[in-house]
């Protein structure tokens, strides 16, 4: 990445960032808001990882490694609840699983 | 090299509660798939005795203070009291939870399991010393919790918890972990005494601007695992959907756990940028206070009131945190074992009267409760009164420990504003003892069993501990006082 | 530096402009002659079973959720891989007790039929 500013990493993982939370907001399907969570946390990786590389150290790439494997457990997590919601209501569309009310 | 990563057994015995819990959680679950359909609640004596055993390692961890795996974790006094506060919910929690399973038939080890690997994550958040640990403790113990959440899968409502639960906190996560990302590019660590010593040297820091939206960022994640203002909305879904023992120890263990770390994050290491973050902090309190105690004045169901109720004590805790004090530590820590035990007693109360089902969860079911269940309508109305802070209970103390840090400080507004708000409280939890005395029983009304075995010994002894800590408060105040030097 | 990016660019526009320039040609030479086999989904000439957007069985579900879990965990191998020289048997051990864990997970699953194509 000889070349490559930090700040333009950090803009793109900002940006991304920005992405997953509009996605998070906006989208109705469970999946999709799903993915958008992914996304967040890819983009937090980015900027561990232009951090970790512009100090010269590891911890930052250590982190990452951690984000990664609780992102798959999240995801095998997450699959699974989004799968019993399925069975039990026939809809993944986040506005309909909405049944509790003040 | 290799030799300075072996661990020496000192450091071992200092991760003991830890081990204890996984070992145990997974003998559970080794097991459960051997014992058949009912008897698979027996394994909640395995849940049961683990516990006690890393209760007394976490007791025992604190005449061996000191820090463990290059400073990754750090056993002090302040991690062995929130350690055994949390091993103490789950106990709690494991109690009160035998014989609804068995009501429900949906006796099960994996619930158990689960609900040690979650206290083990709490357990490791109360001693990390670093960002991430607290980020890998906090993961167990929200993993975790999701599933327990959702564990009634066939009820509609559970799994809807379930999900809000899940979508709602990756989400905060995700805040949690940007905001670490950033602490991290600024000060080159996440070792929280070199992020404090980062910014001691203030103004120099070259990107020392961003550290206060990081701060924002990081309080975003915590903000939700405490459910504060302005991400409490999941808070009554997920307690009402939860079956009610989960309720009880989602809004105990993980809530203890988050504000340890939550303390520890703030006052430790972003402690020096302090002007920073307590504006924020200072508005949350105030927001949270009066959502919570206004909310929870409309319901009718009792989980979504207590739920409301929770997040109110959530204000009250971050007023503490506002004052950003020593003494201000010492009044969270000394709040959160009194609503720990008012808490999980009020809940168990209710799994104990909601029936099969959870029928009976609206205010007007427990009408004329003192007729047909003295005991546990005495018992209910010392959690309620506590819950008010009524003297002579738990709760008095807390909220008098609160305030007076704020007055400490110098928050004299938010400290009016908190009792003002804490004084509308009192009608709600008053309404329901009204409703248990005075109102007469719907024909509808369940024939209910006795308060006994581990259900009753789980709301006895929560009531002896808001009772005992409501009449000698300087028991373990003392020890708080004491502990809430954090390391600098 | 950013003139760096320069060859980039022009490949972009090229990757571009390649497509549209050729569909557009084809437009315009092509006689237009629509059909119901035409539109039809090609599968290598045999008939499409059935439409790609129907649902797969909950059993794959399953199976990729238990395959992420143990794919992603494989990541913790790598560190020791690397550094296995300087670490000896402190770090079997550590990854004994790692996998161990990870083998109570996968029997904990075997016994509760997940693996089963039931």
């Amino acid at each position: 990445m000889t070349g490559v500013p930090l700040s333009w990493f950090l803009i793109l993982s900002a940006v991304l960032f920005s992405l997953g939370v509009a996605g998070f907001l906006i989208r109705r399907s469970v999946l999709t808001v799903f993915m958008s969570i992914e996304l967040m946390l890819n983009a937090v990786n980015l900027s561990f990882v232009a951090f970790s590389y512009q100090l010269k150290q590891v911890n930052g790439h250590l982190f990452t490694f951690f984000v990664m494997v609780v992102a798959a457990a999240e995801a095998a997590l997450g699959l699974a609840i989004i799968l019993a919601v399925f069975r039990n209501r026939g809809t993944l569309q986040v506005d309909e699983v909405n049944s509790m009310k003040n | 090299m290799p030799d300075s990563f072996i661990p020496t057994s000192a450091e071992l015995l200092r991760i003991l509660p830890e081990i204890i819990l996984v070992l145990a959680a997974t003998l559970i679950m080794v097991l459960a798939p051997l014992v058949k359909g009912r008897e698979q609640n027996a394994l909640g004596y395995v849940s049961l005795y683990g516990l006690v055993a890393a209760l007394a390692a976490a007791l025992s961890g604190y005449f061996d203070p000191g820090p463990a795996f290059h400073q990754l974790i750090l056993v002090d006094g302040f991690a062995t009291y929130f350690r055994v506060l949390v091993i103490f919910a789950g106990i709690l929690t494991t109690l009160a939870s035998y014989q609804y399973l068995r009501r429900e038939d949906a006796d099960s080890g994996e619930y158990y399991a689960l609900l040690l690997f979650s206290v083990s994550g709490q357990s490791l958040m109360a001693a990390s010393n670093d960002l991430i640990m607290i980020f890998i403790g906090l993961e167990i113990s929200s993993l975790a919790s999701y599933v327990m959440a959702g564990f009634l899968r066939n009820r509609a409502q559970a799994i809807e918890a379930a999900l809000k639960y899940f979508l709602l906190g990756s989400f905060a996560t995700a805040f949690l972990l940007y905001g670490v990302a950033w602490i991290y590019g600024i000060t080159g660590s996440t070792y929280l005494l070199t992020i404090r010593s980062v910014f001691e040297r203030g103004a120099q820091t070259p990107g020392i601007l961003l550290a206060g939206a990081a701060a924002a960022l990081i309080f975003v994640g915590f903000a939700f695992k405490v459910a504060a203002w302005p991400f409490q909305s999941w808070a009554p879904d997920v307690y009402q959907g939860a079956p009610v023992p989960v309720a009880a120890f989602l809004s105990a263990g993980p809530k203890a756990a988050a504000f340890a770390v939550f303390v520890r994050v703030f006052v430790t290491a972003l402690g020096p940028i302090g002007g920073r973050w307590e504006p924020l902090f200072w508005l949350s309190a105030l927001a949270t206070m009066l959502i919570g105690n206004f909310a929870a004045l409309v319901q009718t169901n009792i989980k979504r009131l207590l739920a409301y109720s929770s997040i109110a004590h959530a204000g009250y805790v971050l007023v503490a945190m506002t004052a950003h004090s020593e003494i201000g530590t010492a009044a969270v820590m000394f709040y959160m074992a009194a609503y720990v035990l008012m808490n999980v007693g009020a809940f168990a109360v209710v799994a104990h009267v909601c029936g099969r089902q959870e029928r009976f969860v609206e205010l007007e079911d427990f009408a004329g409760l003192g007729e047909r269940q003295p005991v546990s309508a005495a018992l209910l109305t010392v959690f309620l009164l506590s819950l008010i802070g009524v003297p002579l209970t738990a709760g008095f103390f807390g909220k008098f420990y609160i305030f007076r840090a704020a007055l400490q400080a110098d928050l004299v507004w938010l400290t009016v504003l908190g009792l003002l708000a804490s004084a509308v409280a009192a009608y709600y939890y008053l309404r329901i003892i009204v409703i248990m005395y005075m109102h007469q029983p719907a024909e509808s009304a369940a024939e209910l069993p006795p308060l006994r075995g581990a259900l009753g010994a789980a709301v006895w002894i929560s009531a002896a501990g808001t009772l005992v800590l409501g009449i000698f408060p300087s028991l373990i105040l003392n020890f708080a006082g004491n502990s809430a030097l954090l390391a600098r | 530096m950013p003139e760096g990016y320069l060859p980039i660019f022009i490949y972009l526009i090229c990757a571009i402009l390649f497509p549209i320039v050729l569909l557009g040609l084809a437009k315009l030479v092509r006689p237009s002659l629509p059909g119901q086999v035409k539109s039809e989904a090609y599968e290598c000439g045999i008939q499409a079973a059935s439409n790609a957007r129907g649902r797969y069985t909950v059993r794959f579900y399953i199976i990729a959720i238990l395959f992420v879990i143990f794919d992603v965990e494989t990541i913790f191998l790598y560190p020791w891989a690397v550094r296995h020289q300087k670490l000896g048997w402190f770090g079997v051990a550590e990854v004994t007790v790692f996998l161990l864990i990870l083998i109570v997970g996968y029997i904990w699953a075997y016994r509760k039929g997940a693996l089963e194509w039931v």
